[in-house]
């Protein structure tokens, strides 16, 4: 029998195949025609100024930050959900309180203005 | 009518390979080829139809006519699009990070492709009935967020990062309300295989019991798939076009494809998990099972185009607000609520 991940493997190696495809015949059937200025950076026809590859708005990284705590949380939040009715009153109230947590640091980042976009 | 169409058509494949006596697993492998491939392709032809449809849509709402010139009434418009991006010369940028610039298309159609493996597309349609469906299909879309990252990294243009700077703090910000929003289902189900949630929506839909949790997961999705009114990653009039800015051709192409599949799996997921799937409503089974998933799903599609041609853009810090003020907050309150909702209900014993 093929395993479910066996299944996904051929849907990635079919999924891959169209996007491989695509480019392939689109590099295959292209007129080319060397000219330098069409290979420069696009930047509404002036030249591009300074590097591009810089160090950008931390406001980025903050969220970052918040969406890693709390996407680990819904990776513990997915079994419990499943086995929700046979855990009973006593896990609910644990994630209750597991949650509140959570909530207590989202609102120190929202006091502390991390949510506001400057 | 029409019911086993599809599976009947498998078991007869199936039943040819097997009376050529080959092994079993390599009549498994060759079978569950034949299903990628028919899902892939007919969703990626479905694309070509999509598009059409977006613009025909926003043409009527704008009081135009739309593309009419190709074919009858314009139907063949996509097709000619099509064939010009294929001839359309592959320019790579002198300056662009070459390796990372060129991966970034080839690879950006596996996660939606992935995803589609769980999707039951009908009764018992499923090419994958995996047990852990919903969580696999969250966590393969989620990983496009880093494919649309390399192709503007890649690009080494100042749209493309601000474009792709966008679409990572966007599409990670509203992945939380997105996640959070389905857990009050599961909590309900007790199970993430696919077939099963629908299954559970014999009685009534989970539209009825999770209204909240169902816009919450829509306007994450309109989102989480970049389209109006969140779709600064792309906003044509400030930076041309986001991550694509440096693409052309086939590898512009395939992130257009990627967004249409991604919009068609949003929806997908909004009928499973909240609009009952493939079971028909009213009870009106002489349609099949297969009928009235596409009819749902094609609702969706055309709610998620109303929604674009009917709303401005809105700003960046009102989206990141919006985000992490308001939904992340109601999507975890809706999990309390769902919870006790389900033990005074139980109380009742209703």
């Amino acid at each position: 029998m093929l395993s479910d991940w066996g299944a996904v493997l051929i849907f990635l190696v079919v999924g891959l195949g169209v996007g491989i495809g695509g480019v392939v015949a689109n590099v295959l059937l292209c007129p080319r025609r060397k000219f330098a200025q069409k290979y420069e950076t696009y930047e509404c026809g002036v030249e591009t100024i300074g590097p591009t590859w810089v160090q950008f708005k931390t406001g980025y990284f903050l969220y970052a930050l918040l969406f890693v705590i709390f996407d680990v949380e819904t990776i513990y939040l997915y079994p419990w959900a499943v086995k929700f009715q046979s855990l009973g009153l006593f896990a609910f109230i644990e994630m209750i309180i597991f949650i509140f947590i959570l909530i207590i640091g989202l609102w120190y980042a929202w006091k502390e203005g991390a949510l506001e976009w400057k | 009518m029409g019911e086993n169409v599809f599976l009947n058509i498998a078991s007869w494949i199936r039943g040819f390979l097997d009376s050529l006596g080959a092994p079993l697993l390599l009549n498994d492998l060759i079978m569950m080829i034949i299903k990628a491939s028919a899902v892939i392709v007919f969703v990626s032809l479905n694309v070509i139809w999509l598009i059409l449809m977006e613009r025909k849509v926003c043409a009527y709402i704008q009081c135009r006519l739309g593309p009419n010139r190709v074919g009858p009434k314009g139907t063949l418009q996509t097709i000619a699009d099509v064939i010009k991006l294929v001839t359309k010369e592959f320019l790579v940028p002198r300056t662009a990070d070459k390796v990372v610039f060129l991966l970034a298309p080839l690879i950006v159609f596996v996660p939606p492709a992935l995803a589609l493996a769980v999707v039951p597309w009908g009764d018992g349609m499923a090419a994958v009935d995996m047990n852990i469906g919903v969580f696999y299909l969250l966590a393969v879309t989620s990983l496009s967020t880093l494919i649309f990252w390399m192709g503007a990294w890649g690009s080494n243009n100042k749209y493309a990062l601000i474009g792709g700077m966008r679409v990572v703090a966007q599409m990670v910000s509203y992945e939380l309300p997105l996640v959070l929003a389905l857990l009050g289902v599961i909590m309900i189900t007790g199970t993430l295989n696919m077939s099963e949630i629908v299954e559970a929506q014999r009685n009534v839909w989970f539209i009825f019991t999770q209204p909240l949790a169902f816009l919450i997961y829509f306007i994450a999705g309109i989102s989480e798939t970049n389209r109006t009114p969140f779709d600064l990653v792309e906003a044509e009039s400030e930076i041309i076009a986001g991550p694509y800015t440096e693409y052309s051709g086939m590898g512009w192409a395939m992130f257009m494809l990627t967004e249409y599949v991604s919009v068609m799996i949003i929806s997908i997921m909004c009928t499973v998990m909240f609009f009952g799937g493939w079971l028909a409503p009213f009870g009106w089974t002489f349609l099949p099972s297969w009928f009235w998933f596409f009819f749902k799903v094609y609702l969706f599609i055309f709610l998620f185009m109303w929604i674009r041609w009917t709303y401005p853009r809105i700003r960046v810090d009102q989206l990141m607000g919006f985000g992490w003020k308001v939904l992340v907050p109601l999507s975890l309150a809706n999990i309390f609520v769902t919870g006790i909702g389900m033990y005074v209900y139980r109380a009742i014993g209703w």
